[in-house]
């Protein structure tokens, strides 16, 4: 049997020189298509794109053991920041429609590098203050009873260049890029842990992968026993090894950084284990020498994300399209701003809204020319309302370091150009 | 639908009839194994809704079946752990330090073995690819105006047990898990050391070293953002 094959851009060049050349069907002329902006990828720069004939006029490709990509959508669907082994990609939000968000282009953040783990060797262990302890291999975990749920998966430091270093240049993917939207399935983390049976003075568990840095997290009991998944599969299809494959957890509204990836041992304590991640990092700096400690929950957000820069409007309607997601639970209500906060319209939404979900907002707008802000505005089912930048820096201050939550804003000048507004009050 | 026709040279209607067999050929087997299984041919089946659909989604003509059934709180899976494989990964220390293995090492010990540190965290801990490492001072003003002030043993970790938790688990980044235990105390003491929170006398280990006090001023707090609806 041969390898599959993928053809890359330099096939349907050929394919399509072919085609034109030597069948000389009457192709109408093929314009070339305008060349998508610069990919923020950091890749090699992009090969110029084919002139494909009429597709009406030529046979199509044979089918293909997966499917790529168009090549028309390569340079855009990019994450940025890649080459890292302890550091983070951020995710084309800009690039995406609807909610969810495609496998390979999720964001990554690890600490020691991708591992790459053999499920027929992989073990998960849960020991400490329970019953019994017990090994689970893969095969193990997947007879028990499973569950699909969309969950949003945030960085505890999503949005920190739109906050810490702003720049009108910025693009969605770079202010909150660092966000997936994934239906994960596996098994509630409460069903493993009970057949060990947790004793009753456990209070905390600890969570730790099985990659090189062996990453580490304290997470309170009452959150593991209630909505926690260990997780084999993403989007219908087992974890890519980049996301934690075979098994990862994920905690539903709290910072990903708590959805440890390879998992591999549970321990039942009581008290948190103080580990680096939870005392070095992840610990929030407050005005008045005070820092936030297990500050798990992500806190309602929304971006527009389109219009967004690098775009450039012509007057006339525009979609204002863009995503929200509290760490709270549902989305009560996306409101959209198209005149820097003076008034607000209440945005319709779409996509499951199931809690912990991140959903698509959309507010029609037609633009009249004339300089604007857009901006949006996520409340949650428990009444938290996405604060404004300067209600942001009063309650945290600038030198906070994670869960930046402010309004984000587009100024739309005159020509059209839609740039980054951090701070609206003094744009 | 019609479409255009197709302006074919000489020589090229040969290779124009095997794509039209091929194509054909893909139509039929739709959904099959590309055999072509002739379902294309046949008319459409209703849907079962439709079908069937009787009241109170009871579907007419199927005998009564049984409600959703919840699966049992314990399933009898997996297997027991072998102690020896809770020892093997059993290695987190705790802010106590119960957890603290036999074994010691002095700041001298852990001066000698910092150079394969450098490359990531710089000749003197002052960081590089890797996060800075040494840097006792300031102690205060993180969260009001010190953007980029940036937080490091001496000024900012609590405990002096996550140090030797996080290096042994996680360090060297290049060959994670090959220090000692007491290579791991020896750096621990250095570190401690450069951050001005040890003499170079201090020689840590299981009883030194959960002793030692931190230099952070900062005080840590637990999460109070729950039930206001507004930003804290």
């Amino acid at each position: 049997m041969s390898a599959p094959v993928h053809p890359s851009r330099r096939d349907l060049f050929g394919l399509a020189a072919g085609l034109v050349g030597g069948l000389t069907l009457g192709v109408a002329s093929a314009t070339s298509p305008p060349a998508p902006a610069a990919s923020t990828g950091g890749g090699p720069p992009p090969e110029p794109l084919p002139k494909l004939p009429e597709a009406t006029r030529v046979i199509g490709q044979a089918s293909t053991p997966t499917s790529p990509r168009s090549v028309f959508e390569e340079a855009a669907a990019q994450t940025a920041g890649s080459g890292k082994v302890s550091g983070t990609t951020f995710a084309p939000l800009q690039h995406f429609s609807g909610t969810l968000t495609p496998t390979d282009l999720q964001f990554q953040r690890h600490h020691g590098g991708i591992a790459q783990v053999d499920p027929r060797s992989y073990q998960l262990l849960i020991h400490g203050l329970v019953d019994k302890p017990l090994r689970f291999t893969i095969d193990d975990l997947r007879r028990f009873p499973s569950v699909s749920r969309v969950h949003f998966i945030e960085c505890a430091g999503n949005g920190r260049k739109a906050y810490r270093a702003p720049a009108p240049e910025l693009t969605p993917q770079l202010i909150d890029g660092q966000l997936n939207n994934v239906e994960f399935t596996g098994v509630e983390l409460k069903r493993v842990l009970a057949e060990a049976g947790v004793k009753a003075e456990a209070d905390w568990l600890l969570v730790e992968g099985g990659d090189a840095s062996v990453m580490t997290r304290s997470l309170p009991m009452k959150k593991g026993l209630d909505d926690c998944i260990l997780a084999w599969a993403s989007n219908g299809e087992a974890l890519r090894p980049a996301h934690g494959y075979p098994l990862r957890l994920v905690v539903p509204g709290y910072e990903a950084n708590l959805c440890v990836k390879w998992i591999r041992r549970i321990e039942a304590k009581i008290g948190p284990s103080m580990t680096r991640d939870e005392t070095a990092d992840y610990t929030d700096p407050l005005p008045g020498d005070k820092a936030r400690q297990f500050s798990f929950v992500m806190d309602a957000k929304s971006i527009i994300l389109s219009p967004s820069h690098p775009m450039t409007l012509r007057p006339g309607f525009w979609p204002i399209s863009g995503l929200a997601w509290s760490g709270r639970g549902k989305v009560a209500r996306v409101d959209v701003s198209t005149d820097g906060g003076k008034t607000w319209a209440e945005a319709s939404l779409q996509g499951a809204n199931t809690g912990m979900t991140a959903v698509r907002f959309e507010h029609p707008w037609t633009w009249d020319g004339a300089p604007t802000l857009l901006m949006s505005r996520c409340v949650d089912e428990t009444g938290y309302v996405q604060p404004t930048y300067a209600e942001f820096v009063a309650a945290r201050g600038l030198g906070t370091d994670y869960h930046f939550n402010p309004i984000r804003s587009w100024r739309v000048a005159a020509d059209g150009a839609v740039r980054f507004v951090a701070n609206p009050e003094v744009a | 639908m019609s479409r255009a026709r197709i302006t074919i040279s000489h020589g090229g209607i040969a290779a124009v009839w095997v794509a039209l067999i091929l194509s054909l050929a893909l139509i039929g087997g739709c959904g099959g194994d590309g055999q072509g299984d002739g379902r294309g041919a046949s008319p459409p089946q209703r849907p079962p809704s439709e079908a069937t659909a009787g009241a109170a989604g009871a579907p007419a003509g199927l005998p009564p079946v049984g409600a959703v059934v919840a699966p049992p709180t314990q399933l009898g899976l997996g297997s027991p752990a072998d102690p020896a494989l809770i020892a093997a990964w059993d290695i987190d220390v705790g802010p106590e330090g119960k957890e603290l293995p036999p074994g010691q090492g002095a700041v001298a010990e852990g001066q000698g073995l910092y150079p394969q540190c450098i490359a990531c965290h710089g000749p003197n801990g002052e960081g590089g690819i890797g996060p800075q490492l040494v840097g006792p001072t300031p102690k205060t003003g993180f969260g009001d105006d010190f953007k980029d002030h940036p937080r490091t043993i001496g000024n900012w970790w609590a405990y002096p047990t996550t140090l030797f938790d996080y290096i042994r688990r996680a360090m060297p980044q290049h060959a994670p898990g090959s220090l000692t235990d007491a290579q791991t105390y020896a750096l621990t003491a250095y570190l401690l050391h450069k951050n001005g929170l040890v003499d170079a006398a201090f020689v840590a280990d299981a009883q030194s070293l959960p002793k030692v006090k931190m230099g952070n001023q900062v005080q840590f707090v637990p999460d109070d953002r729950e039930g206001h609806g507004r930003v804290r």
